[in-house]
């Protein structure tokens, strides 16, 4: 059996960013598990710009932000393995592990950091009638066979999803030379940025049909083409509106998952509406020890985001590791009216620092306020211009303020028009 | 003539409506709500840019391609063009990540680099 004090899950930019701050809180023993055969994770395959704008302020691509941590971790000799798939975390934070040249690995921690990431909703998730022909993907899948494997899956795409991956493939695609005929989206607006429903479809004249979802996919053994429809308010498709589009390649870009069956077999309480784990302010879950960060604690739509909610985790790893957590009387909090989630969803009252809470909202919203509560009294107000379902949102509870609740307190975040 | 653009400069996404007279001249620049989006609009109008991501083909690498983008913005119109350049271009490995992959494309004065390594083979 191998020892370690931290093993941290996952090698994208939340398992590096927790173990670099573990390192740097005092822990020297930490070895990090990566299933690719690269650090980096899904940044890898991301090779459109806008990524570390708020943490490094600048414009990177994919790529190069995962490259600044890869660089750190070979600097600071932080250990891991690649090729590696973590089977199984125990009760005991013993970690069960496989790879090709260790065979079986059983490695006890002091504690875990959980940072597998997320996947992408499938296409079994949606339940679309038709045939099960190829040509029907991901678009995650299909941005790795174009920007990693330098190969082009189909010539003539409809996309199914308006999320940002979809987006960007629209664009992706339209480069390489194929042909993208259009985005549907089921909800009436799309949940992606502004920014790149311009740049990414207007800059190249792809339709976006919003309301509108796919009802039949037709061929047998290429996709030959796709029937859409427009759907009502209660999204199911109106008679009437249907039209057949000839594709060879349909794209599902519907939602991300996180990757939580290593959390949901050892029993951690997740969360029904975030799917990641419950977690306090150092995104410490309900088993001690156990930390989560990043895309498997909830999706996040900036990977700086990751970065800095991934240095809180692996900050409250160490700190469990050294002996120097506090004491902990825990308040909840619960996003209300409008509000879907709050993440951390309890907060340690006896910690000394400020608290930021991260929250994401259901719906559009112009000119909205964010009401914070505290057993039912406002004790913050701050006035937004615009809310989105796709723009994380965060308020920040300051300690002298955390100091005034008392164990069991329960915080509410509300938005108000 | 009347140009409505979505401004991109923050995630608010106002409708801009810019109107210009037979010249190209900017007459009035309305439905902004802040001096970026006035910015944002003439620069859309007058000489719209965008930075360019794609992949260059890789000889002797462990990858078929290697990931580059370019160094900084160029005109819009360019990109398909500057698109055809790529992909008929190819690095030898070992390519390490700001490697200049090609020099100045189509006179721009813009570097297309890898964001990536791709060690050899």
């Amino acid at each position: 059996m191998l020892n370690y004090d931290i093993v941290v899950i996952g090698g994208g930019p939340a398992g590096m960013a927790a173990a670099l701050k573990a390192k740097e809180c005092g822990v020297d023993s930490i070895l990090i598990l990566e299933r690719a055969e690269t650090l980096g994770g899904i940044l890898e395959q991301c090779i459109h710009t806008g990524f570390g704008l708020h943490y490094f302020g600048e414009e990177l691509s994919g790529p190069e932000y995962a490259d600044r941590f890869i660089s750190l971790v070979n600097e600071k000799n932080i250990e891991y393995k690649t090729d590696t798939m973590a089977l199984e975390i125990t009760e005991n934070n013993v970690v069960y592990a496989v790879n090709k040249t260790d065979g079986l690995l059983e490695i006890q921690a002091k504690a875990i950091i959980l940072a597998m990431g997320c996947r992408e909703r499938p296409r079994g998730a949606l339940n679309i009638a038709g045939t099960r022909a190829s040509g029907v993907m991901s678009a995650g899948t299909a941005q790795k066979y174009v920007n990693i494997d330098g190969y082009m899956p189909g010539k003539k795409v409809v996309i199914l999803g308006s999320g940002d991956i979809g987006l960007i493939m629209a664009r992706r695609m339209t480069l390489e030379g194929a042909e993208v005929k259009c985005v549907c989206e089921l909800m009436p607006y799309s949940s992606g940025l502004t920014r790149n429903i311009v740049q990414c479809l207007d800059d190249f004249n792809i339709p976006l049909y919003l309301s509108c979802t796919v009802i039949d996919i037709h061929g047998k053994g290429r996709i030959e083409g796709v029937t859409i429809a427009d759907v009502d308010e209660n999204r199911r498709p109106i008679k009437g509106t249907e039209r057949y589009i000839e594709c060879d390649t349909l794209l599902l870009s519907v939602g991300l998952i996180p990757e939580n069956e290593l959390t949901r077999a050892v029993g951690i309480q997740l969360d029904p509406i975030t799917s990641g784990a419950v977690v306090d302010e150092y995104r410490e879950t309900s088993h001690k020890g156990v930390f989560a960060c990043g895309n498997v604690l909830h999706v996040h739509d900036l990977v700086d985001y990751v970065t800095l909610e991934s240095q809180t985790a692996g900050e409250g790893a160490a700190n469990y590791v050294l002996g120097k957590s506090s004491e902990a009387e825990y308040i909840e909090t619960k996003g209300v009216n409008g509000v879907r989630y709050i993440v951390p969803q309890k907060v340690n009252i006896k910690n000394e620092g400020d608290i930021k809470l991260y929250f994401r909202v259901g719906q559009v919203y112009k000119n909205a306020r964010i009401v914070v509560k505290y057993n039912g009294e406002e004790i913050i107000s701050r006035k937004r211009p615009r809310l989105a379902p796709g723009e994380m949102e965060d308020v920040l509870i300051k300690n002298d303020m955390l100091k005034n609740f008392a164990q069991g307190g329960k915080i509410e975040i509300s938005v108000e028009v | 003539m009347q140009k409505n653009i979505i401004c991109v400069a923050c995630p608010m996404g106002c409708g801009v409506t810019v109107d210009i007279d037979d010249n190209g001249e900017i007459l009035s620049v309305t439905g902004n709500t802040c001096k970026r989006g006035d910015a944002y609009a003439r620069t859309e109008c007058t000489n719209p840019v965008r930075s360019l991501a794609t992949t260059v083909k890789v000889d002797g690498g462990i990858y078929n391609v290697v990931p580059c983008k370019s160094a900084g913005a160029i005109p819009k119109e360019k990109i398909m063009e500057c698109m055809n350049i790529i992909n008929n271009a190819s690095a030898n490995a070992p390519v390490n990540l700001g490697d200049v992959l090609i020099k100045d494309i189509l006179g721009t004065g813009i570097d297309i680099v890898a964001t990536n390594h791709c060690p050899a083979k």
